[in-house]
């Protein structure tokens, strides 16, 4: 086991789901350095917003870019050094609003770095306003009233782009998202996770989620384009979780 | 005055008629025999259509801008004669496809050429620069040559219909001009933006992004297609924002990284430039002006970027260059890239539509670029991205290195590059990013950073930056009264002290630029406190022209 803990003195609230995403984070990397990969050669990079600070907690090579460019920093990173293993952080404002049309093009050219997502479809560092995954009717501080938008459902928006591996899964369940994600890192393309999460002072989902994420059956084929747009976009009383879909596509930084 | 012996040829047509290509062909010959040529070229911003013209003005001398009045004009369609038949010189004449001469108009059957040769109508040219070699008294085995060059393969078409051209005015006895001997110096036929974009090869550029912007997509072209050839991985992502930060993660990973786009898209790029800033990361942006504010006039040239480029959001040291002509776009493409890379922070680099596309022989000494690399880390397992040092610079490291953490952060951040709210270390890095102004002094000084020309003991004193260099140089040759010329070529840091001692000895300071509000002159006066006496401002998206800026200029003399 390495010690992948720093000096840096961590800010999130007490409680904060980003623990157990941080967490998940540096146990897959202690998984994938027992099975070779240096250390040395992996970067994270980090948009602005809540999770943007785990880059600080973390003792590898990292870069906190601006909000919502994360995505676009990760894939020249890629292209500069394609040796590196990039892991771009961000949160659902950061991506899927900011910076949305990074991931969209990042999908299309199937760029080998992996996205994870802080989804908790709220704006937490500036102290609760509605985000593109907010729920309809939501009531932060810039919509009292409640928003009126739809929310997006990036993973339909992302698998529609062309990314090759596209996941979801729920902060609270650690085992599961630590799988999850070191998938999503070893995977050869473009890979994005979207992690569920509640904010613990400005959304709290904890029960909301609990009773309707569930895990995705267990024959269920990951090779399936139509039916994993179907699968992302279930959500009712049950929100699926897992590997929605996977395949191999030609990598952009190979055609350099 | 001595007597100038300058040529024009114009060659224009509607769009997709081939008008540029032929006139760059005509430029690369002039240029290949040892004459020295400017070429400019007009055109809208649409594909097909509308009026396309491209100007070749040529010499034995050094010239520094193109010519309005001339000696042959290539009309490919009747709009050419109408638009520009009041330029031609007193015995200037006309080449155009048409059923009879008259007068200054000699008919040559151009399409009639291309269609018995079974070539496409855009083939025609080759026939009116045959006849243009019988004109000027060329050797049509040097055209042949071009052609051979630039076509390759497809060549053949183009060398018989330039046979015709030529034998059909030589039969007709059409009337030769005397040129004077050239000096057969030899040059090398290029564009700004391909000057500027060699100079960033030669100064070690590894990997390119840009999103296309007239007119700044040339270089974007020009590195495309030598990609293979020199190793430079380039690529166009989807917009300018994505290009500034893909740029900033490859500068990050260790690579030498540049990009260019004009004002609109250089105003996307802004804040992951300021980012550059504070995380002290080396990247080259360089700002293409084109005419007008926001969309603007597509393709024409402007100077309206400069106040807004050297204010980047929030503070650090701020590096701006502006080459004034082809030679100093290689130049300063080399320099930024070094100056970037040795004082880790951005650089940009001002060029304009007339520098970026005017196509100039030149020779670009390829002994003046070395490439300059930071100050390397070997501190492993100790490494601080972000280590105070006497100088501001902090040894570079990257992702990859044996044991080194390199966190960069676009907070404000401690020595390791963790985020701090921490007034003492706010207020120490701010320093620290500040004091690397002296060593980038101290490495500008290296470099002729304030050029003068003319009459450099006159009291009267012409002040420019950038590409208006090439109409003023050449009217100092018409101005009657002493008078000198001062460029600017870095215009942040600014030389202060040099500058002021420059202007201080001036009875008459003449501001001279392509804006309305005289930017380099509100830029003077801040860092020096010292006014222009008068200014000169050209805002109608065209250059200025070298007759009748000299004779605004001897005006305000009298």
């Amino acid at each position: 086991m390495i010690d992948l803990n720093t000096q840096a003195k961590n800010t999130w609230c007490p409680g904060c789901t980003n623990f157990l995403i941080l967490s998940a984070f540096k146990n897959v990397l202690n998984e994938l350095f027992s099975t070779g990969l240096n250390k040395d050669n992996v970067v994270m990079t980090a948009g602005i917003g809540c999770h943007g600070k785990i880059a600080d907690y973390v003792n590898i090579n990292s870069f906190i870019s601006l909000h919502g460019r994360e995505v676009a920093t990760a894939t020249g990173i890629k292209l500069a050094n394609p040796k590196l293993t990039v892991v771009a952080f961000a949160g659902d404002g950061d991506a899927y609003a900011e910076g949305i049309e990074h991931l969209v093009h990042a999908a299309k050219r199937n760029s080998n770095i992996t996205l994870l997502v802080h989804n908790n479809q709220v704006f937490g560092l500036t102290t609760g306003q509605v985000t593109p995954t907010s729920v309809k009717g939501y009531k932060g501080r810039s919509t009292p009233f409640g928003s009126v938008e739809e929310p997006l459902n990036p993973l339909s928006v992302l698998l529609s782009s062309g990314a090759t591996f596209v996941a979801r899964t729920y902060a609270g369940n650690l085992q599961e998202m630590q799988v999850i994600m070191k998938k999503a890192i070893q995977h050869k393309g473009f890979s994005v996770v979207d992690i569920l999460q509640p904010c613990i002072s400005f959304k709290d989902t904890r029960e909301y989620f609990k009773e309707r994420v569930c895990e995705l059956e267990k024959n269920y084929p990951t090779d399936k384009l139509d039916m994993a747009l179907v699968e992302v976009r279930s959500n009712g009383d049950k929100i699926p979780c897992g590997i929605f879909y996977q395949v191999q596509k030609p990598i952009f930084e190979d055609s350099f | 005055m001595k007597k100038q012996n300058i040529f024009s040829v114009l060659v224009g047509g509607a769009a997709g008629d081939g008008a540029r290509e032929a006139a760059a062909n005509l430029s690369r010959l002039l240029t290949n025999v040892g004459f020295e040529v400017i070429q400019t070229v007009e055109y809208p911003s649409l594909i097909r259509g509308g009026h396309n013209f491209a100007r070749v003005t040529f010499s034995d001398d050094k010239i520094h801008s193109d010519y309005e009045a001339l000696d042959i004009l290539v009309a490919l369609n009747k709009e050419t004669v109408d638009l520009h038949f009041k330029e031609l010189k007193k015995d200037g004449l006309v080449i155009f496809d048409c059923e009879k001469q008259d007068k200054k108009i000699i008919n040559l059957p151009l399409c009639a050429y291309a269609k018995e040769m079974g070539a496409p109508p855009i083939l025609r040219t080759a026939a009116a620069l045959g006849a243009i070699c019988w004109i000027l008294n060329l050797d049509l085995e040097e055209l042949n040559k071009i052609f051979k060059t630039v076509f390759k393969d497809k060549a053949e078409a183009n060398i018989k219909l330039s046979v015709k051209g030529y034998e059909n005015f030589k039969n007709r006895k059409i009337t030769q001009i005397k040129l004077p001997k050239p000096k057969k110096i030899i040059r090398k036929l290029v564009d700004g933006n391909e000057a500027f974009a060699e100079g960033l090869i030669k100064a070690g550029l590894e990997n390119y992004f840009a999103y296309p912007m007239t007119p700044s997509s040339s270089i974007l072209h020009f590195l495309a297609g030598k990609a293979h050839e020199y190793k430079i991985k380039v690529a166009q992502p989807e917009n300018e924002i994505a290009v500034i930060n893909m740029a900033l993660g490859s500068a990050y990973a260790g690579k030498r990284t540049a990009t260019a786009s004009t004002g609109g898209g250089f105003a996307l790029m802004l804040e992951a430039m300021a980012m550059a800033g504070m995380e002290e990361l080396p990247i080259v942006v360089a700002d293409s002006q084109r005419a007008g504010t926001s969309t603007g006039v597509a393709t024409r040239t402007g100077q309206g970027d400069l106040a807004f480029v050297r204010n980047l959001p929030g503070e650090f040291p701020q590096i701006v260059l502006a080459p004034g002509d082809q030679e100093e776009a290689y130049l300063l493409g080399g320099l930024s890239l070094n100056l970037a890379w040795q004082f880790q922070t951005p650089v940009v680099v001002l060029l304009d539509k007339l520098l970026s596309e005017n196509m100039s022989a030149c020779q670009l000494d390829d002994k003046k670029i070395k490439i300059i690399s930071s100050k390397p880390s070997k501190a492993g397992k100790k490494y601080q991205r972000y280590e105070f040092t006497d100088d501001g610079i902090s040894p570079l490291a990257f992702p990859g290195d044996k044991d080194a953490v390199v966190k960069v952060c676009s907070y404000e951040h401690d020595e390791k590059g963790y985020i701090t709210d921490s007034s003492e270390i706010t207020k120490a890095m701010c320093e620290k990013r500040f004091a690397k102004i002296k060593g980038i002094v101290k490495e500008l000084a290296k470099h002729e950073m304030i050029k003068v020309y003319g009459d450099t003991k006159s009291k009267n004193t012409l002040v420019f930056f950038g590409s208006t260099k090439g109409a003023i140089l050449e009217a100092l040759k018409y101005i009657k009264k002493p008078v000198r010329a001062v460029q600017i070529l870095c215009l942040e840091p600014l030389d202060t002290a040099q500058l002021k001692k420059i202007l201080k000895e001036s009875n008459r300071i003449i501001d001279i630029e392509n804006n309305y509000t005289g930017q380099l002159a509100n830029l003077i006066r801040e860092k020096t406190g010292i006014e222009v006496c008068k200014k000169i401002l050209r805002y109608d998206s065209f250059p200025f022209e070298p007759l009748s800026l000299a004779d605004t200029i001897n005006k305000i003399l009298k």
